[in-house]
């Protein structure tokens, strides 16, 4: 048998949780006190604040007749947005599967270019697409082209790297059976890495375009395109009303399309 | 697959390949066969390359020069990055405006993570009850629909617009983002150590803390800091966009009030390396969790 250390042994696992839990919640804690201080955030109007928020959510944002009226304007408005996140989900899909391929270490050309290629889509993630938005309003003023390249940007980022991984993980075995038979590249691209890593890449596909939803409609707020435009229009002018369609709208649109999504996946993965 | 299983396997191995060839109505050899799956992703990749282009086309972009408007892209983008310079801010000025946006971010990521561990509790499939199971988790899609920004605004109104609305209203989304997460960790536990629990007579809590808890810690963990990464990004969004402070009211303020390219730049910069800071953060506790 062990010689157990006295005092400590018997109940180690449970000293050592309740040590544990004790220095993480302290942790939490401070960084809780130190945040609101840095902040000026405090707890007390923050839950008082639920309360009147939802007895005014009950009160005032709730469709009304005039804004009933707005409908089509709101649902030609919310199309132009879900139309421009799908699109630029799909530009950028197909620029970051050229661009994971170049990539991936598996049919990567060269390291440097690999290397390269992951640098820049590091890059294009982490700038937020807020930064974009302000940069491009530079130069395409308010206008839809602004929102369009602000999202491919980040969308383009996020894609490549998941991309990248997705060949790495599928393809590593079946890219080498392939060119031990003596498959050119090309053959190998369309009857090994497409075949074998479309689905998951779908995915991601589907992923960013509920995701560029939500983007979009703050991007539209700060280049004044979209259904953003319109919900900060309607807020502006305090007409709860209508902006409480527009929230209606998104809201139908975006579980909508998570449904179609989660259906696909479920045949496809 | 081994020997002994292959040596265990009826003689006619071999009438395997003898099914007979599938030809087509010209007596080619079919080399594809069909299935569901492979027909769903041609389907979807067709509907939507249709709606891009659906939505190319039916894009308003009023008269823009394209050529000219990417040249000027181009020229901009350069004096951002590369001529970085402050004229409204000094450099620790801004740093204190990336730690309020730390901090916004980390207290909505905080009361996140607090809501959905109940909410989790709640919407497990393997712990909770099923009706209540349901219930929750349509309240969590509904709340995960409204964008962030919506959210904020709306508890703008009646907290007014500061770090309590930007606070709350990030909250509320991370909260809905969180509660999936952990219910996923926790539905992937084994069931073995809450029937024992449960066999040897632990009430509800006693389980969650001494069995739930400690089995899902990990995950949770990770999924909070990559929510944590994401709350920052938000937040940076939101002081733009709704003017809730930080440093992204100082990017909008820059850019679309001063118009200040340079300072537009810097104030990038700034965030550019505060993001990958905590990128890399969260990878290195990532892989150390896991």
């Amino acid at each position: 048998m062990f010689k157990a250390k006295p005092g400590r042994a018997q109940e180690s696992v449970f000293a050592r949780r309740k040590r544990v839990y004790t220095l993480t919640l302290l942790g939490v804690i401070g960084f809780y006190l130190l945040a609101s201080l840095v902040t000026q955030f405090s707890a007390k109007d923050g839950i008082s604040a639920l309360p009147r928020a939802f007895s005014w959510i009950v009160g005032n944002l709730v469709p009304t007749e005039k804004a009933l009226r707005r409908l089509p304007n709101i649902l030609q408005k919310l199309m132009e947005t879900t139309l421009l996140s799908i699109s630029v989900t799909v530009v950028a899909g197909l620029f970051a599967f050229f661009f994971s391929l170049l990539g991936s270490k598996t049919t990567g050309a060269h390291r440097w270019i690999g290397r390269l290629v992951r640098i820049a889509a590091a890059f294009f993630r982490n700038v937020p697409d807020v930064v974009w938005a302000m940069l491009l309003l530079f130069s395409f003023g308010q206008n839809i082209l602004t929102g369009f390249f602000a999202l491919f940007f980040t969308t383009f980022g996020m894609l490549t790297r998941t991309f990248i991984e997705t060949i790495d993980e599928v393809s590593a075995a079946c890219t080498e059976a392939l060119s031990a038979t003596g498959a050119t590249y090309l053959q190998t691209v369309f009857q090994a890495i497409i075949p074998s890593s479309i689905s998951e890449m779908l995915t991601w596909v589907l992923f960013m375009i509920e995701t560029n939803i939500r983007s979009s409609t703050l991007i539209g707020m700060l280049t004044a395109t979209g259904i953003g435009y319109l919900f900060d229009l309607y807020y502006k002018r305090l007409d709860y009303g209508s902006a409480s369609l527009v929230v209606l709208c998104i809201v139908l649109t975006v579980i909508l399309i998570e449904t179609l999504s989660t259906r696909i996946r479920k045949v496809i993965l | 697959m081994n020997k002994e299983i292959l040596a265990n396997q009826p003689f006619d191995l071999g009438l395997e390949f003898q099914r007979p060839i599938r030809r087509t109505a010209a007596g080619k050899i079919k080399i594809y066969s069909y299935s569901k799956s492979g027909a769903a992703v041609r389907g979807t990749l067709a509907v939507l390359l249709l709606l891009a282009l659906w939505g190319f086309l039916s894009f308003d972009v009023k008269n823009v020069d394209f050529a000219e408007a990417m040249a000027k892209t181009w020229r901009n983008v350069q004096t951002v990055f590369f001529q970085p310079r402050l004229a409204r801010n000094t450099f620790w000025g801004a740093m204190n405006q990336v730690l309020v946006t730390f901090c916004l971010g980390g207290l909505a990521t905080i009361f996140g993570a607090v809501i959905a561990f109940f909410g989790a509790l709640l919407c497990a499939k393997n712990i909770a009850n099923p009706r209540v199971a349901t219930a929750t988790r349509s309240l969590i899609a509904l709340v995960r629909a409204v964008p962030t920004i919506l959210w904020v605004l709306i508890f703008a109104v009646s907290a007014g617009l500061g770090s309590v609305a930007a606070v709350v209203g990030l909250t509320f989304h991370s909260a809905a983002y969180l509660t999936k997460a952990y219910a996923e960790s926790i539905e992937e536990m084994d069931p073995g150590t809450i029937e024992a629990l449960r066999a040897s007579g632990a009430g509800y809590w006693a389980i969650v803390f001494q069995a739930i808890l400690p089995s899902s810690v990990r995950y949770m963990l990770a999924w909070t800091f990559l929510r944590f990464e994401i709350n920052f990004t938000n937040a940076i969004a939101v002081g733009a966009a709704a003017g809730a402070g930080g440093i992204g009211y100082d990017l909008f303020m820059a850019g679309s009030f001063y118009f200040d390219l340079r300072e537009l730049g810097y104030i990038t910069w700034v965030i550019v390396l505060a993001v990958i800071l905590l990128e890399t953060l969260a990878t290195q506790i990532k892989a150390k969790v896991k």
